[in-house]
């Protein structure tokens, strides 16, 4: 094994542990934290697979920006702690978490199936690749609409959070 | 760089690892803002098997996609959290099971 491979299978139980740590944690604020770490292990995960522009993307755009959102609205709320369910809730954890064990039976077996073995020979995603796929026509209607979708999101997050007077 | 090491089928396992918490997760939890943040964690699973595939196959639409993806996330993420807002400021909870209006 080496240490790219080493450091991949790190980087994953890490991903993967404070993922649960997201799904289980009763309180938002802790689950956020979590998420944060998930998302800059999976950073890693991308820099490993040869990707760096994703991967500094995902902390800019993901732990950066939309994480900050969240804690901003998290703290602007004042979130309390989950409270726990009347009833107790055991047998819809159990029967989450089983379906949960049948999706990832199911979806890995066929992506399992899907790709095998090491990665394309040549395999270049720097970013001026990226980019330059990313910027020719292929992609320009795509990416004009993007602006607009993010031109619209923004007008509509500033409708919809306002205090009506 | 180089295809290098075999870590594709890892990492779509990985990817599917990530989804499927991120599904018990919005089934288990009842606080609006865990909910979402769990949907973010499936988008970035889905991002996680983009980047495994596009190395796989050596073509970089799979980098181009994420990107959208990011994108498409930071306006659902915005829009998404003045909802939130919103519907806190009708119903003073943010308990999934009080915003019952369209339910019968």
């Amino acid at each position: 094994m080496t240490l790219d491979v080493i450091l991949f299978y790190v980087f994953g139980a890490v991903a993967v542990g404070s993922a649960l740590v997201v799904v289980g944690q009763r309180h938002p604020t802790y689950s956020a934290f979590a998420l944060i770490v998930t998302l800059c292990s999976l950073s890693a995960v991308f820099g490993l697979l040869g990707s760096p522009f994703i991967a500094v993307l995902q902390v800019v755009v993901y732990a950066g920006a939309i994480m900050v959102l969240f804690l901003f609205v998290l703290m602007l709320l004042n979130v309390k702690r989950e409270e726990r369910r009347p009833g107790g809730g055991g047998a819809v954890k159990a029967v989450a978490v089983g379906l949960g064990a049948v999706l990832v039976a199911q979806v890995g077996s066929v992506l399992a199936a899907a790709a095998r073995g090491s990665g394309a020979p040549g395999f270049n995603a720097s970013t001026g690749h990226v980019a330059r796929l990313l910027f020719s026509p292929a992609y320009l209607y795509v990416f004009e609409a993007t602006s607009i979708l993010i031109l619209a999101a923004l007008v509509g997050a500033v409708a919809l959070a306002r205090k009506e007077s | 760089m180089s295809g290098g090491a075999d870590l594709t089928t890892p990492a779509l396992l990985l990817s599917v690892a990530l989804f499927a918490i991120g599904v018990v997760g919005v089934f288990l939890r009842r606080n609006v803002i865990t909910v979402f943040m769990c949907v973010e964690l499936m988008l970035n699973a889905v991002n996680l098997a983009f980047v495994a595939f596009s190395r796989w196959r050596g073509t970089l639409d799979g980098q181009v996609l994420v990107f959208f993806v990011l994108t498409v996330a930071a306006a659902e993420a915005a829009v998404g959290l003045a909802i939130i807002i919103a519907a806190q400021r009708n119903r003073d909870t943010l308990d999934l099971d009080a915003f019952n209006l369209l339910k019968w």
